[in-house]
């Protein structure tokens, strides 16, 4: 044992210098990396889309780096879990700005924690970057300087996307309404009531119904009984599927043109065979096992095994293609000062994203990046997504 | 005519959980005066052992669904062990919090280790639905309340006419004396926490395959059971059944003729209305303080 010990001082000093040499060879050595932040459900009911948008930023950021990075240099993730709680987000989005100096930063799935960071990320000049949270008024905050943008549907453009197909594809006359009872419910009651104003149409009503309700048949049999020859479903998976089983009950065959919460989950088997009727809004969807980022996110993520796996693809869709768009932004300002960035990302273009090429895909006026001619229709097929036929 | 059977056939469905879930409520404080308030905790642990008995364990429902109560009974147990005790021995009230921190702690605990995505009960009660009058009710809606009439039934005369029912009753009537007369309060008041939680579990089942087993799904059922606990009085079985069918059905008429944005403002409003005129709720007994 004793003659070890020369061999292991030995293997240090070696350690040590081939450390120092071995730092002094990537290109992004002499500079700290540019940091991203990035504020999300990582915990809790809504975990899934967390994990969802971190592993789209992370195909991204390595696109990005093995390329050579931005500016000369590394971009870097720094993660927050908000746990869906808008005071929490607020504290993390904090953090993430005055601890960690973070370039920008990227949302999460809830539309009431981004509302809560908005005026934050406005105030500190800090872009903030919504890859899912649909709310409408996040980016169209009234903010002199709005440095909120999106990429991801926004409920505005859901609500007239899914009354132009209830209207065009079953001729639909007068849709119901059948919507969960939160703030996100009541965005789209306004987005929806605006469409079919827009039209010079009536609703057969507005009904609401609690996340945790077993039984929607009362709400369901006023709208049928006031003539409803369409529903408009908002709700997430479990009360979507609810609502689907209601309507299995009573026997009720309506089309149903649905916002994207049906998608982000088992929805065929907590809704039954008759959740394929379900026809809902996806920004992206995985078709084909060989699409390209579905091959790398396999081989990032080795316990991604089919593309049921991915469900919904959005989510990591979204934050792929928004984190391409930060970085050209980044690059084009020549700086890593919030101001600089947001004036270049009205500047950005071609840049090839998973879902379309972006050029100029922001104005002063539009903060979004995705309106309703990049949504596609969708429904379950044995458990899987698929997009629906025109 | 639609409206009317739907509401019906809703009102009696909900009520029939509703009351099933609260008769544990009465178990416990007949005996004992407390409860468990992690009520809806206990619904929801029946149905994820339930679950996870059948759908990943792949035992035959026949083996699976009594170990998940058994389950539910040990966990009934616990809690009455490590969070009502030892605070009843001090006299303390903190039980009260105690229960409720305990409820959130098992939801927490089902949501990090059952997993956060909500799952299916499969049961062959679902598949076709029967359509009557114009509306549809699945036959496992009608077992719900056959199983929570024939319980009530069934723990009055357990109440009434067993050695082990009359030693319950001789607990509530007067623990000091039922000690002296030989018999073990301890386990007599352990016993009926476990027999709550068990027929929270019951609900579980039977309301899975209706609805989805997830970590708060019993959730919205604990504070609705509590409130049809007090408006049927606590402490009678029957009342307390009953009083489920008032408040389903009450919810179910709102509902279909107001509208749901009225339901919750008008059950709990009548819900005191009632309290304020009856205080012991609609079937109770005042309790009688000698002093």
């Amino acid at each position: 044992m004793p003659n070890r010990f020369p061999l292991t001082r030995r293997l240090m000093i070696a350690g040590a210098a081939a450390l120092s040499l071995s730092t002094a060879i990537p290109a992004f050595a002499q500079e700290d990396p540019i940091k991203i932040g990035l504020v999300a459900a990582l915990s809790g009911q809504s975990a899934k889309s967390g994990e969802a948008i971190t592993r789209g930023i992370t195909l991204a950021l390595d696109k990005i780096n093995a390329e050579g990075g931005v500016l000369g240099r590394e971009l870097e993730l720094v993660s927050r879990d908000d746990e869906s709680n808008p005071g929490k987000g607020l504290i993390a989005a904090r953090q993430l700005v005055q601890r960690e100096g973070v370039a920008a930063m990227i949302g999460g799935l809830d539309t009431p924690v981004s509302l809560a960071i908005v005026p934050f990320a406005n105030d500190a000049q800090v872009p903030f970057i919504g890859p899912w949270a649909a709310g409408t008024p996040i980016t169209k905050n009234g903010a002199e300087e709005n440095y909120v943008f999106r990429v991801s549907a926004v409920d505005e453009f859901v609500d007239e996307a899914i009354t132009e197909y209830l209207v065009t594809e079953y001729g639909s006359e007068k849709p119901g309404m059948i919507l969960i009872n939160n703030p996100w419910g009541e965005s789209n009651e306004a987005g929806l009531t605006k469409a079919l104003e827009k039209r010079g149409m009536e609703h057969a009503g507005i009904e609401k119904f609690e996340s945790n309700d077993v039984d929607v048949v009362p709400q369901l049999t006023r709208l049928r009984e006031n003539g409803a020859d369409g529903l408009f479903l908002v709700a997430n998976v479990a009360p979507s599927a609810q609502v689907v089983k209601s309507l299995d009950r009573m026997g009720w065959d309506v089309p149903i043109a649905s916002h994207w919460g049906p998608a982000g989950g088992r929805f065929t088997e907590l809704a039954g065979p008759s959740g394929e009727k379900v026809h809902f809004i996806q920004t992206f969807l995985f078709t084909d096992p060989e699409h390209p980022l579905f091959v790398e996110l396999q081989e990032k993520f080795p316990e991604i095994e089919s593309l049921a796996d991915v469900t919904p693809a959005t989510g990591i869709a979204n934050a792929y293609d928004a984190t391409l768009l930060l970085a050209a932004a980044i690059e084009k300002a020549g700086s890593t000062e919030g101001p600089a960035i947001r004036e270049a990302m009205y500047e950005i273009e071609g840049v090839e994203g998973v879902i379309k090429t972006y050029d100029k895909p922001f104005t002063p006026d539009d903060q979004d990046a995705l309106g309703p001619q990049d949504y596609i229709f969708a429904n379950f097929v044995e458990g899987e997504i698929v997009p629906l036929e025109d | 005519m639609t409206l009317f059977v739907t509401a019906l056939v809703t009102g009696i469905g909900l009520g029939a959980m509703y009351g099933l879930i609260a008769l544990g409520f009465q178990i416990t404080y007949s005996v004992c005066s407390r409860v468990n308030f992690a009520r809806g905790s206990m619904v929801m642990l029946g149905a994820v052992l339930g679950f996870v008995l059948t759908e990943r364990a792949g035992l035959p429902v026949i083996v699976a669904y009594p170990l998940a109560l058994l389950g539910c009974a040990v966990m009934g147990m616990v809690v009455e062990f490590c969070l009502v005790r030892p605070f009843a021995v001090r006299g303390s009230e903190a039980w009260l919090m105690a229960t409720v921190a305990g409820g959130i702690l098992l939801d927490n605990t089902v949501l990090f280790t059952f997993g956060n995505e909500p799952r299916s009960l499969p049961s062959p009660l679902v598949e076709t639905s029967w359509q009557i009058l114009g509306t549809g009710v699945y036959p496992q809606q009608l077992l719900i309340p056959v199983v929570a009439i024939g319980l009530a039934v069934a723990l009055q005369l357990l109440f009434r006419r067993t050695r082990q029912g009359r030693a319950l009753l001789a607990v509530v009537q007067n623990p000091e004396a039922a000690r002296l007369m030989g018999i073990n309060t301890t386990v007599m008041i352990s016993g009926s926490f476990a027999l709550s939680a068990m027929l929270a579990g019951v609900a579980g089942l039977l309301i899975a395959p209706l609805f989805s087993v997830h970590s708060d799904m019993g959730t919205l059922f604990g504070i609705k059971a509590f409130a049809v606990a007090i408006l049927g009085g606590m402490t009678s079985a029957s009342g307390v059944m009953l009083a489920g069918f008032i408040y389903g059905l009450v919810e179910a008429f709102v509902t279909t003729y107001l509208g749901s944005s009225h339901t919750y403002i008008l059950t709990f409003a009548l819900l005191i209305a009632v309290l304020a005129v009856k205080p012991n709720g609609l079937f109770g007994q005042a309790a009688l303080r000698k002093v």
